[in-house]
């Protein structure tokens, strides 16, 4: 193994049921630096952290560490531990209300004995020798999240690693918070420690990183030298689109003209949730179809949700048709018109148990009121209605919602909020994990809606979806509307540099 | 006004064992103002020094005790542990009497504790050692795990007397032991029925909470008389867990199965009261010379009228009236006898009188 | 040929909506209890006419005890369905919440007079109160289940621990006795008819939930927070107030309890009355086939799961099986029950058997 390399991966297969996730990838990192490991959603960084870290086991490939003679095999979180590979996750997975010298410890004593006194001092050490403003004694729950992140990482990297893991450090901290974070890496990375940096934020890569991966669709796109990968490049590679190309293809330029004087269906004023975006101004038209764009984790969702009172709105005026209105739940939203298909069909939208025709009927059951059920023939008439209109494939409007496929769980999803008759349908991320027919059908019909008067927000990952179909696009980057595209400029070409912001 | 202070003391039980500190509230003030020379120190306690033993949350207390005049000046301490008066009405009377008879104009001090639980009983005995109290009076929740809380006491000088229930400790340990017993209250009960007199006696044996000493005390007498006489047979025999409702459905399955049955021994007055209105349902007369005889124990008040009207036949005591034997026992010294059991009527619907309803019913 | 075919597997078919229908099993129960009684001794079955010591003329029979006594279980079980259905847990404090609910309106009728000689207040004002109180005593639980997020289970036992103290607070700690012989008519019988009451209100209590669960969403909206509260939220419905509300609409069931427990001997035990009857409400929806960690509810299943308990019971009374083995027989009764109705072993179950027909088909 050359002489800096602490880990090497080599040719990599995952194989889940239905799905290759890694197919031969190759990872290498060297001693002293900071390594950014990114990919879109589905890319298959996490499964290959994981493989890494010993919660799946790999069907091909192998794995060299540094100091070991040949292959290594990691069977468990426990080996990897034991061969000097720590991670620390996003959520902190220590103990709140023991005392931070506690939690650096636990789980590490061999014996049942534990000598308190050097405990708490070999913390103390630890803990000055990192520069981490915490005291051994102290409960580790009334220490910031930043500094929680950090006796995380301590821990980690007092168990001896030679490989650390961050997967996703930074999602809840404030930007003093991931300063002071970034200092810490540095400070390790100065004492030879190889960091993998899983993130989404592409400033927080450009400014502390020393080298990136790019993963896509379970393969390895490459691997670079950050002076050598403009931020327009990174997000080309991520998005599988090369940019000199694109550029040039210009999908059908959507316009839209709204008509002088006319009065947006849903004004924003600096709207901002407790979901940590930054405030944002946001309107759209009669008939219009205008999209959020921005690679995961840019508050895309989280703006939409805002509009919708998903999350609890903490400032901002919204109007509606040019009348103030108060949306601070998504009952004020429903009432005024606003339909939401949420982006985690799972976990927001489908109610599983339940039978696709209650599926269907729930929104507007809700608003038509408590006293006010549906009979069962009327029940039965509109679920028969949807499921031809849409062409839900289900056994019957009894069959329960969870055993349908995806595509058309989420079918039966919109038929929900079109039963509802909108003014303004918002879909977050519709065709995720959905077949392509049914992709192409809902934006089709996202298409057909907006020409009958329906103003829609559409959010996709897959830039070609958006360009299709949205006559406006609000880009996002780090949780921050960043540009407004229109006309001409709706190519893949300026979209991308938009999203990688700064430089060209 | 003892049933307000009764009521709040509850209140402020409740609260208290909420709030995990078993009761042992009784002011700190206590502690400092007792002397640790436990002989003399009825003599030297000041009657202010006492009243701050009442518990905090009794706010009627110190207004009553100043009525007391200053002059009794030689209140002798006490620490009463009980048991909840909310388990039964032997419990609240047990407690109503007690409160009744220790009082300042009898020459106590008096503080109370309660608890159900073991554990919380001996924390709060602890406490009143350590504040000084002459007697320590005790219904203990547990028979085991006394031992070295009194010999404490007996190091620190505190008497110890035990109510209603016995515990395993060394006899040198306390003073004196006031109990029911209940075995004799089974005899007593079963000596009654046999002098009934009848033919034949199919008795439906309606039990307590298994294990328990009343019910093992009152199963054991009949079961014995049941074994030895040919004409005694027990057509049902069944734990109604002191419940009205299980008792009543026990009593209407016998009916119901057409069994045949003329007495009702039912191990305390609810069951007595809930098979009583299974026979009611069924048309099954029941009282003094009637189809069914039905017999009931603890001497409820609401019992005892029954027995006065004669719809029951028979009412045995379990005596919940200990004060006065204690009293008895600080005032006249201890017993040669360490174990004192109390008298226990067994009252018959012929001959009760509206004065045994007033002077026994609890 | 063919028709008869035909026939088989229409019959098949029907046999198999039968076994999946969620109130199968305790159905099945109820009709393996009848048919062991009707072995072991036909008496079991009959019903007799009679008259009580007031002259009145009342049905008697082990049928009738078991409907009778298992109303105020049956009444609890339909609260406790929407409890389970809505919140995932169960409340663990209705029988402490019946003490309240009795001792409240005991207190009502004396007027604060342990004995009193004539009713202190109409009956109805009484049992009204008792429902406010009751209502309020589950708000308390739901607000502490939906607010504040905590476990039901833990949530409920405050009041589980503290419901029975109260109960004897509210009454001073004296135990009345109401000698008025109307007050027992809910617990026993109305004079002429010879039915016992407690059944008429148990069937009042079920139409009632069925017409609410017809005219309303109650059903719908209760299914779908305790499926998924997070979608629930996006479809406009607010998760913590149903939860609430279910935990109110029990506390009323716990008035209704509470009135024909205390009516049943016209008086009040604080420490035995309605004791460890949540374990048995909590069985009745178990046994129902319902999931205890909520979701989607059969009413009908919870309410004769509830008269499995009381049938269960009531045979073991009459055969008199010795006092200290009856709870072990209970709960190999009730193991068996359900362990047979959980969802994984019915889906085991399910499979062998479609296992067996391939074979079946192959051979």
């Amino acid at each position: 193994m050359e002489g800096n390399v602490v880990l090497k991966m080599r040719n990599i297969h995952k194989i889940f049921p239905g799905v290759h996730a890694l197919q031969g990838v190759d990872f290498t990192l060297r001693k002293g630096e900071i390594h950014a490991l990114m990919g879109e959603n589905g890319a298959g960084k996490s499964t290959l952290i994981k493989v890494l870290t010993g919660v799946y086991g790999k069907e091909d490939g192998e794995i060299f560490l540094d100091g070991k003679e040949g292959a290594v095999a990691i069977h468990s979180p426990q080996d990897a531990q034991n061969m000097g590979i720590s991670t620390v996750y996003q959520e902190i997975t220590l103990c709140p209300n023991l005392t931070v010298a506690e939690n650096m410890f636990i789980g590490r004593t061999a014996g049942a004995v534990q000598n308190w006194k050097k405990m708490n001092a070999d913390t103390e050490r630890i803990l000055q020798s990192l520069q981490i403003p915490a005291k051994a004694a102290q409960q580790l729950g009334t220490c910031s999240l930043a500094v929680q992140q950090m006796i995380a990482i301590a821990r980690a990297v007092d168990m001896e690693c030679k490989v650390l893991i961050l997967d996703e450090p930074t999602s809840s901290l404030d930007e003093q918070e991931v300063e002071k974070l970034f200092k810490l890496m540095r400070d390790l990375r100065a004492k030879g420690v190889g960091i993998i940096f899983v993130t989404h934020f592409l400033e927080q890569v450009y400014e502390v990183c020393d080298r990136i991966t790019v993963m896509r669709d379970g393969k390895l796109v490459g691997e670079y030298e950050i002076e050598s990968l403009p931020r327009v490049q990174l997000v080309s590679k991520m998005l599988g689109k090369e940019v000199d190309d694109l550029s040039d293809i210009k999908g059908e330029v959507k316009t839209f003209d709204a008509g002088k004087n006319a009065v947006p269906v849903l004004e924003a004023e600096g709207l901002v949730s407790n979901a940590g975006i930054k405030p944002f101004d946001f309107h759209i038209n009669k008939g219009e179809v205008n999209g959020f764009t921005g690679l995961l984790g840019s508050g895309r969702s989280e703006c939409v949700r805002a509009i919708f009172g998903a999350d609890r709105v903490t400032g901002g005026k919204v109007k509606m048709g040019g009348k103030d209105v108060k949306i601070a739940k998504p009952l004020d939203a429903m009432k005024n018109g606003i339909a939401y298909l949420p982006e985690d069909r799972k976990v927001d939208g489908i109610v599983g148990d339940l039978s696709v025709r209650d599926n269907i009927i729930l929104a507007q059951q809700v608003l038509k009121g408590f006293f006010k059920p549906f009979s069962k023939a009327e029940a039965n008439k509109v679920a028969d209605e949807y499921i031809k209109l849409l062409n839900i494939k289900t056994a019957s409007k009894d069959t329960p919602i969870k055993s349908l496929s995806g595509g058309n769980q989420q079918k039966v999803i919109l038929a929900r909020w079109l039963f509802t008759h909108p003014e303004y349908l918002i879909l977050d991320e519709p065709t995720r994990g959905i077949d392509v027919g049914t992709k192409v059908d809902i934006q089709k019909l996202v298409l057909k809606l907006a020409s009958e008067g329906m103003s829609v927000t559409f959010i996709s990952s897959e830039l070609d979806e958006m360009l299709r179909t949205c006559s406006r696009l609000i880009v996002m980057r780090d949780r921050k509307a960043v540009g407004e595209l229109t006309g001409d400029d709706l190519n893949q070409g300026t979209v991308m540099n938009t999203i990688a912001g700064g430089e060209k | 006004m003892k049933r307000k202070m009764a009521v709040l003391l509850t209140g402020a039980m409740v609260m208290a064992t909420l709030a995990g500190c078993g009761g042992g509230e009784a002011a700190p003030a206590a502690e400092t103002a007792a002397p640790a020379a436990e002989e003399e120190a009825s003599a030297e306690e000041e009657a202010p020094a006492a009243e701050e033993e009442a518990p905090a949350a009794e706010e009627e207390a110190p207004a009553e005790e100043a009525e007391a005049p200053a002059a009794s000046g030689e209140l002798i301490t006490l620490g009463i542990i009980n048991n909840d008066p909310n388990e039964s009405g032997y419990r609240t009377a047990n407690d109503a009497d007690l409160k009744a008879t220790f009082t300042e104009e009898n020459g106590y001090s008096a503080s109370f504790a309660y608890s159900m639980k073991n554990d919380e009983q001996i924390a709060a005995a602890q406490k009143f050692i350590q504040d000084g109290v002459d007697y320590l009076l005790l219904s203990a929740a547990d028979t085991s795990g006394w031992d070295s809380v009194l010999t404490d006491a007996q190091d620190a000088g505190v008497q110890v007397i035990l109510f209603d229930r016995t515990i395993d400790a060394d006899e040198s340990l306390y003073l004196a032991s006031i109990v029911s017993d209940m075995d004799k209250e089974g005899e007593t009960a079963v000596n009654w029925l046999e002098s009934q007199g009848l033919e034949t006696y199919n008795i439906i044996h309606l039990q307590g909470v298994m294990g328990s000493a009343a019910q093992e005390g009152r199963s054991g007498a009949l079961q014995a008389k049941a074994d030895a006489e040919a004409n005694w047979n027990i057509v049902e025999q069944q734990t109604a867990e002191w419940n009205a409702e299980n008792a009543q459905q026990i009593v209407q399955s016998v009916i119901s199965s057409g069994k045949e049955f003329n007495v009702i021994y039912a191990e305390n007055d609810d069951m007595a009261k809930g098979a009583v209105a299974a026979l009611d349902a069924a048309n099954i007369s029941h009282g003094v010379g009637k189809d069914v005889i039905v017999m009931g124990f603890d001497c409820n008040k609401w019992a005892l009228e029954e027995l006065l009207a004669g719809n029951w036949n028979y009412d045995g005591q379990c005596n919940p009236f200990q004060a006065s034997y204690i009293d008895d026992v600080i005032k006249n010294g201890a017993p040669a006898e360490k174990t004192i059991i109390m008298d226990e009527k067994g009252f018959d619907a012929t001959t009760i009188t509206q004065e045994d309803v007033d002077n026994y019913g609890i | 040929m063919a028709n008869s075919e035909n026939a088989k597997t229409s019959s098949a078919s029907f046999l198999k909506n039968l076994v999946r229908n969620q109130c199968f099993i305790p159905v099945a129960a109820l009709l393996l209890l009848a048919v062991f009684n009707l072995i072991a001794d036909p008496s079991f079955f009959r019903i007799t006419l009679g008259y009580n010591s007031a002259g009145n003329p009342v049905l008697s029979g082990f049928i009738i005890d078991i409907i009778n006594n298992g109303s105020e279980l049956a009444i609890l079980a339909i609260g406790m369905t929407l409890v389970t259905a809505a919140s995932g847990g169960q409340d663990i404090s209705v029988g402490a919440a019946i003490a309240i609910a009795g001792s409240v309106v005991l207190r009502v009728l004396c007027g604060g007079n342990a004995r009193p000689e004539t009713l202190q207040a109409p009956i109805i004002v009484a049992f009204l109160v008792a429902c406010v109180v009751a209502m309020l005593f589950g708000a308390f639980n739901g607000v502490l289940v939906a607010y504040f997020k905590i476990q039901p289970m833990i949530a409920t036992l405050i009041l589980y621990t503290a419901g029975r103290s109260i109960a004897a607070w509210i009454n001073n700690n004296e135990l009345p006795v109401i000698s008025d012989p109307k007050f027992a008519y809910f617990g026993g019988f109305i004079p002429g008819i010879p039915i016992p009451t407690p059944c008429f209100i148990a069937i009042a209590c079920m139409i009632v939930i069925g017409i609410v669960l017809k005219v309303t969403n109650l059903r719908l909206y209760t299914q779908a927070v305790g499926i998924n509260q997070s979608s629930s939220k996006l479809n406009g419905l607010n998760p913590e107030m149903i939860k609430v509300l279910a935990f109110v609409i029990l506390g009323l069931c716990v008035a209704v309890a509470g009135l024909i427990k205390v009516s049943r001997v016209s008086s009040i035990n604080y420490s035995v009355i309605a004791k460890d009857i949540e374990m048995d409400a909590i069985l009745a929806v178990a046994l129902g086939g319902n999931a205890l960690s909520g979701g989607k509810f059969n009413m009908a299943a919870s309410i004769i799961g509830a008269f499995v308990i009381q049938c269960l019971t009531t045979t073991l009374y009459k055969f008199g099986v010795s006092s200290t083995a009856l709870p072990a027989y209970k709960a190999v009764v009730v193991i068996l029950l359900v362990v047979v109705s959980a969802p994984t072993v019915r889906e085991y179950l399910n499979k062998i058997s479609q296992k067996m027909k391939l074979s079946k088909e192959v051979a």
